[in-house]
Formats: C-alpha cells, structure tokens, sequence
C-alpha cells in the first residue's frame, strides 16, 4: 500500500455482482440489509423486484444485476440489500455480497473508464486498482435516473 | 381587568349576530316588504350596541348606533328598502366584523367608521338618492384640504413607528396648524397645542423642531405629526380650542412607500381619495385579509375552549398511532392463532379503544366546511348586483367536515368555480324570460361526504356549455387538433375549458363556454389529490363536481388474495362482494360481463392484470368485488377474501411513482407489504 498523506480519501462500499466488485461512496448508503420478504409490484420495469417494509417505510427493491443488465440475482446466504439514497429517493439494491468497507485515495480512480465489458460505460463513473482489485464505482443517480 | 372573562362571551356572541345580520340582510332582500326580518336584524344590531357600550367599544357602539337608527327607519316604513340601502347596510356589517375580528384578536377594536356612519346617515335623513353624488362631496368631511406633500420628512426610524402603529390599527395625522399673524405669544400657544395632543396620542415629530419653536423661531405655521386613536375630526376640535389659532388641516397618512429611499424627497403623495375607492380599498384589503387568513380563526380572547395545535404535532401524532395501527394488527394475528381467551379479550378491548382514539385523532383535524362556504352568499349578491343578474344561492351540507389541510386549499377554487356559474352560466333576466326560464337563476353549492371522499359540487341552471363553441375555440388555439375534435365525446369536450391555455386574457366573453382561468382550479384540485368533472346540458345548466379524498391515512379495506399475494381494496369504493357462477358470464362486444341486479357490469380478472405468478384454477364459482366509480362499476375477480381492515396508507416512495392500478401500499400484520388496488383506474 502507497499512503500519501496529502491527497483526500474517499469511503467505499464494496459489495459483488456475479464474479466483479462494485462500489458505491459511503454517504449515499443509509444500511445494508439482509433479504426479507419482497412483495411483488405489478407493471413495472423487470428489474423492479418489488418493495420491502423497512421499519414502517415501504422500500422499492431493485435487482441491479438486472439493471445492468448482466444477469438476474439468485438469491441465497449471501445476498443483500443495500438501502441508498439519491435525490430524495430512497431505494434497496439487491446485489450479490456486501464485501468490505475500504478507504482509498481519490488519486487510483480512473474517471474514465473503458467500456467495461457488457455495462453500459454510463452506469460506472470510475474504476479504482487496488492491488490486485479491479472495484468498478457504480454511478447511482444514471442507475436509478427516473423511470419512463 | 374586570372585563377580561365577559370578553371570550362578547366575541362570540358579536360573530354570532353579525353573522345573522349578514343572513338576514340577504333575506330582507329577498323580502322587502317583510319588516319581521327587519326586526330580527334590529334587534341583533341592538344587542350589539349594548354589549359593545357595555365593553367599551366606542367605535363598534356608534355605528350600529347608527345602522339601528336606518333600521328603525325602516321598521317605521320611513324608509323604504332598496338595493343601494342594503349595500350601505351591508359594508356598515363589513366594518362592524373587521373591528370584531380586531378584538379578537387581541387588538384594540377601532377602526374609522366616518364615512359609513356618514352614509347610514344620510340614508336616515333621507337623502338616500343623493348617496351616489354625494360620495364624491364627504371626501373633505374627515380629512381637510390636502396638501399633495407630507410636511414632514420622516427618517426611517420614524418611518418604521407610524408603519407599526398604522398596522395596529392606530390613526397617523400630519397637522397643520396656523398661528393668527397677530398672535402675541407664539411658543405659549405651541406649548398649549402640543399640551391638547399630548393628551390625544403621541407626537413624533415637529416641524421645525420643539427647540426651534419654543424659541420662537418660525412663521405662523407649524406642523406636527400625531399618532393616535382619536379621530381627525376630534382633534381638530380640541386644537381650535386653543387661543390665537387661526386655521388646523389635518391631513391622515394611511401608508408608506415601502421604497421611500431614506433621504429621498420622493415622498408618498396621499391623492384625495373619494370615498368609494376607499371604500373599494377597504374592501379590498378585507378580501385580501379573508384570504391571507388561511390560517384557523382562532381566537386568543377564548384560551379555555380552544387551542391552537401546530398541524406538524398532530402529524406526529398520526404517524405514531399509525404504527400502533399496524401492531394492532399484528396482535388480532397472534391472538386468532393462540386461542387464548384472556388474551382475545383483551386484544378486543385494545381494538375497540384505539378505533375510538383513531376517530378522536382524525376528528381534530376536521373542519366543517362552512368555514369557507360563509363568505359565498355575499360574494354572489355582489357579483349578481354587478352584473344585473337575479340569483339564488342555495347552500347545502355546510356541515360536512374536511381535513384542515384541504379546507386552506378548497376557497379559492370554489370561488373561481362560483364566478364563473354566475359569469358565464346564469343568463341575464331578460334572456331567462325569453327561454321560459324564471328570471331569477339558481346555483346550488352542495357538499356531502361518500366513502372515503367529500363531494363539492356547484350546479347552475343557466346556459350550459356549448360544444361547438369549445370546440371552435379550442381549436384555435391548438389545444386540439380537426381529427381529435370530431371524435371527442361530450364530457371530453367539457373537460377543454379545464385546459390550459383554454382561456387567455382576451377572454371572449360572449361565449359560454366558460373557462376564465379554470386551469388553475384543476391544478389546485388535483394536486390535493381530487378529481374534477363537468356535466352539462345545454340550455339547461351545468354541474361541476369536485371529489377531494379526506386526506385520512387510516382507511377501512378488504383484503383479497390472488393466487400467493395479497392485495387491497378500498371498502369506500366497493359496493359488495359477491360469488358468482361461471356460467352467469356473458360476452358483449368481446368483453366479459355480468348481470349485476339488472345492471350491466364488465369483469375484471385481476390476476390477469397484475400478472399474477399462479396457476388459474378452473373454478366452478368466482369471487368477485363489485367496485364503482361515479356511476360506472366494474366486477374484479379475485381468488379469495381475506376479511376487512383498517389499514395504513403508505406512499411506494419517489422511485416508483404512476404505478398502473396501485395507488400505494400498507404494512400487514405480519409485516408484509400490500399493495392497494386503485378501482378507478380498472373502471373503464
């Protein structure tokens, strides 16, 4: 690991889709979750799984393999949800695993990603090396930009 | 003080005889020739001229002082009673209510009252038919020759004291005051001239300065500004008493240029003001206050019946017992499944108590909708006399209650909707008799409560709308295009005059189709999640019906299974539930139907339009929700009933939002989420 006192950090939840690590920046998370009984909401998008009650709130669940458009999330031991929050809305994203919590500096993040294999380059805002770690930053307001 | 407990007694009683003065007037115009009336009214204005006398309300007494003596007038048929008699009558009411109002609110109660003691003089004295001439003539009664300047230049400081004092209702003066030229002892008179108005109120300033009068250092004229209670009139008086004083004009400021620059001289120049603009302000201002006053009435004076609570705690408070709701539920669960009968009762008596405080905690924030319909019958008179138009109001179910929230919204909707029934629905008298029409036309404001809804509507019986003319005039405006209009169903047409851009500033007056601003009261009704609808028959009249849901977050639904989920229905728009026989389906035009008591009514198979994951079981019998929506219903097929619940409705968030058929969801007892089915958007 190479510190470098003078640069800013950022906080990253890293969590898995499939065989990748995602991340999302820590501010925008409100909780991680373990799957519970999701009721089904009719005549919406595919990859709207349905919604959740969160402590008296009703939470809309996305599976975001789907969103992505990689695959659909099997749920077992692992899976999660993780409960974020953007411009005023609150949503769970069903994903894999949650990982780890990692600090990282901003310098390792490459704004401008390739197209990472089959994800559209306009849902991931950058990618961090971190050793032997390829984490692909989700950038959540395009993901859950609003539905038509 | 000795009066402080009469004083909760005499606001209310004062509210409740103006109240009636204001009903009775409207009757009396009806009816002029019915002097029983007139005793009514006498007899209300006379109790409140004692009572006010007694509390010491100079101002309140004198002018119903003088509206008893035109009263009495008209009681001993010296007088006969017209239009413009009443007019008079009624804006003495109007000041009689604002000072009332005052007094509530912990003001003072006082108000210039002049010029309407003035007017309800003259009618007294008979010189009724001069009153419209005359108006222009009373204009220098109170206030002298006006100087087109202030004398004095206020700093801001100043500025800001008379601006406050004005807003509680005190009079600000400017005096000018002239010295004989042969006085001897200039600085004694001053000295007495400002001793006389020490003693009225508060003088905040000279012209020149007090040094440089007691020096002696001016003219014959100096001026002196006042703030007081007393009326110009009085102090007039009070100053000429003084010796060696040749002339007084006072003049009244009544407001500030809010952006008089400090320094500038670009004062506010007072015009003289005739007293029908002031009037017309005066009226103004009311209006504006009526509507500003948003805020719940209530009144300070009467701290022991009533109290204020901000909306925010009672939302608290909802939300709180919305989670007791749901645990509630939770338990009926827990105690159905334990068969313990220790543990049943006591969940019962749970049950019962907290629909007992559900009701208590919803009623708190209801608000009979009379609060708002009050202000109409005068509102239409007025319009009506403007107009020359004979209308009726008829208000029904004042009594019907909406939550507060609703209530601060609905005024001005109802008021645009009003003006537009007398606008452009009631016809002139003239062509009413050439229809065969009665001249007087009548328009109906109603309320009334149904399911989880209130109901407002405003029915008229003049002209109607005419298709032709909205669609003519929507098509020029490109709201429709030639192909759309052709197809467009009456009530689809109706509906236009609700468009926006339907009607601009170059209103075309001459038609009937309505539509001044209408837009907007969509808007308004819509975002309280209501519905508006026209129906209309040319000729004959129009109807404009609001449904505003109660904005409760506590309903009563039946909750329905289809194949593993569960779904809720609303009991406010279920008519009932029923079995039905396979065989009973009919086809019509390749829909699915079935007799419902001689009705017609088309099947919705829900699971097929939620796409329910579940196999469909062939079943001899289907269960079935008879749901409506106005007049139209519909039958939804589901596979069971679960039973019925109260149930708490939660939003499905920011994300997901126009989800088809689902209006929201609610948290069963099991802590499952439910989604609840929205029957207006399945009824075709």
């Amino acid at each position: 690991m190479t510190e470098s006192v003078a640069t800013e950090n950022v906080k990253l939840i890293v969590f898995q889709l499939l065989d990748k690590e995602y991340a999302i920046p820590v501010e925008q998370v409100r909780a991680i979750e373990k799957v519970q009984h999701i009721t089904r909401v009719p005549r919406t998008e595919s990859f709207v799984k349905g919604v959740i009650n969160l402590r008296g709130v009703v939470l809309p669940i996305i599976d975001l393999q789907k969103r992505l458009g990689i695959g659909k999330i099997l749920s077992n031991e692992s899976t999660r949800i993780i409960i974020v929050v953007v411009d005023n809305m609150e949503v769970g994203l069903l994903v894999d695993a949650a990982n780890d919590v990692l600090d990282i500096s901003k310098d390792i993040i490459e704004p401008h990603p390739e197209v990472v294999d089959t994800i559209k380059a306009e849902y991931i805002s950058g990618v961090a090396k971190i050793d032997k770690r390829l984490l692909l930053l989700i950038n959540l307001e395009k993901v859950l930009s609003p539905l038509k | 003080m000795e009066m402080g407990q009469y004083l909760e007694i005499f606001i209310e009683e004062s509210k409740e005889h103006l109240q009636s003065c204001n009903e009775q007037l409207l009757l009396l115009e009806k009816n002029p020739e019915d002097l029983s009336i007139v005793n009514e009214i006498f007899r209300s204005a006379h109790t409140l001229k004692g009572m006010s006398a007694t509390m010491g309300y100079e101002d309140l007494a004198n002018l119903t002082h003088k509206m008893e003596n035109v009263l009495d007038a008209i009681r001993n048929e010296k007088i006969h009673v017209t239009a413009e008699i009443l007019d008079v009558v009624f804006l003495a009411v109007d000041d009689l209510e604002f000072m009332v109002e005052s007094i509530a609110s912990g003001g003072d109660g006082k108000k210039d009252v002049s010029l309407v003691i003035e007017k309800l003089h003259m009618i007294e004295t008979g010189e009724s038919a001069a009153i419209q001439t005359a108006q222009n003539e009373i204009a220098a009664t109170v206030v002298e020759e006006i100087k087109s300047e202030l004398k004095n230049h206020y700093d801001q400081y100043e500025q800001t004291i008379i601006q406050q004092s004005l807003d509680q209702g005190f009079h600000c003066y400017e005096l000018s005051i002239s010295l004989r030229s042969d006085c001897l002892l200039k600085a004694a008179r001053v000295f007495m001239t400002f001793e006389v108005l020490e003693k009225c109120g508060e003088v905040i300033k000279s012209n020149p300065t007090v040094e440089q009068l007691e020096a002696e250092q001016f003219d014959n004229e100096f001026f002196i500004t006042l703030i007081t209670n007393d009326l110009a009139e009085e102090i007039k008086k009070k100053v000429m008493k003084v010796s060696e004083i040749e002339k007084v004009d006072i003049h009244e400021i009544t407001h500030f240029n809010q952006f008089q620059e400090e320094g500038s001289d670009d004062k506010e120049i007072i015009s003289e003001e005739t007293p029908s603009t002031q009037n017309s302000e005066k009226q103004a201002d009311r209006s504006e206050k009526e509507k500003k006053s948003t805020q719940p009435k209530g009144n300070p004076a009467s701290q022991s019946k009533t109290i204020r609570v901000n909306i925010e705690r009672l939302d608290i408070l909802m939300n709180l017992f919305e989670e007791l709701v749901i645990d509630r539920g939770r338990l009926e669960q827990i105690s159905k499944e334990l068969h313990h009968s220790e543990l049943d009762e006591t969940v019962e008596r749970m049950t019962r108590i907290s629909s007992d405080l559900q009701n208590i905690i919803l009623n708190m924030r209801m608000v009979p909708v009379e609060t708002v319909f009050n202000r109409f019958p005068r509102m239409v008179r007025q319009l009506a006399r403007d107009l020359h138009k004979n209308i009726n109001l008829e208000v029904i179910g004042a009594e019907t209650e909406l939550d507060r929230t609703v209530i601060d919204e609905i005024g001005d909707p109802l008021v645009h909707l009003l003006r537009n029934a007398i606008d452009h629905g009631i016809e002139t008298p003239e062509k009413r008799r050439s229809q065969g029409k009665p001249e007087e036309g009548t328009i109906k404001l109603k309320a009334y409560h149904s399911g989880n809804h209130v109901f407002i509507e405003i029915e008229d019986d003049g002209a109607g709308i005419n298709r032709e003319k909205v669609l003519s005039k929507a098509l020029s405006k490109g709201i429709v295009s030639e192909e759309e209009a052709s197809s467009l169903s009456d009530k689809q047409v109706f509906e236009l005059i609700l468009a926006s851009g339907f009607s601009t500033a170059d209103t075309i007056s001459d038609i009937s189709g309505r539509g001044v601003g209408l837009d907007v009261v969509k808007a308004t009704i819509e975002s309280l999640g209501g519905i508006i609808n026209i129906e209309s028959t040319e000729g004959q009249g129009s109807v404009f019906i609001i449904q505003l849901p109660l904005t409760l977050s506590i309903i009563s639904a039946m909750l329905v299974e289809l194949g593993e989920e569960k779904y809720a229905v609303p009991l406010s728009s279920i008519i009932e539930t029923a079995i039905i026989k396979q065989s009973d389906i009919l086809n019509a035009h390749n829909q699915r139907v079935i007799d419902f008591r001689g009705n017609i009514v088309p099947l919705v198979f829900l699971n097929e339009v939620f796409s329910v994951p579940a196999e469909i079981e062939d079943n001899e019998y289907l269960s079935v929700v008879i749901v409506r929506k106005g007049s139209k219903m519909a039958a939804l097929v589901v596979d069971s009933f679960i039973g019925q619940q109260e149930i708490v409705l939660k939003s499905l968030g920011n994300y997901l939002t126009n989800v088809f058929a689902i209006s929201g969801a609610t948290i069963l007892g099991d802590g499952q989420v439910a989604l609840i089915i929205d029957c207006n958007a399945l009824i075709k």
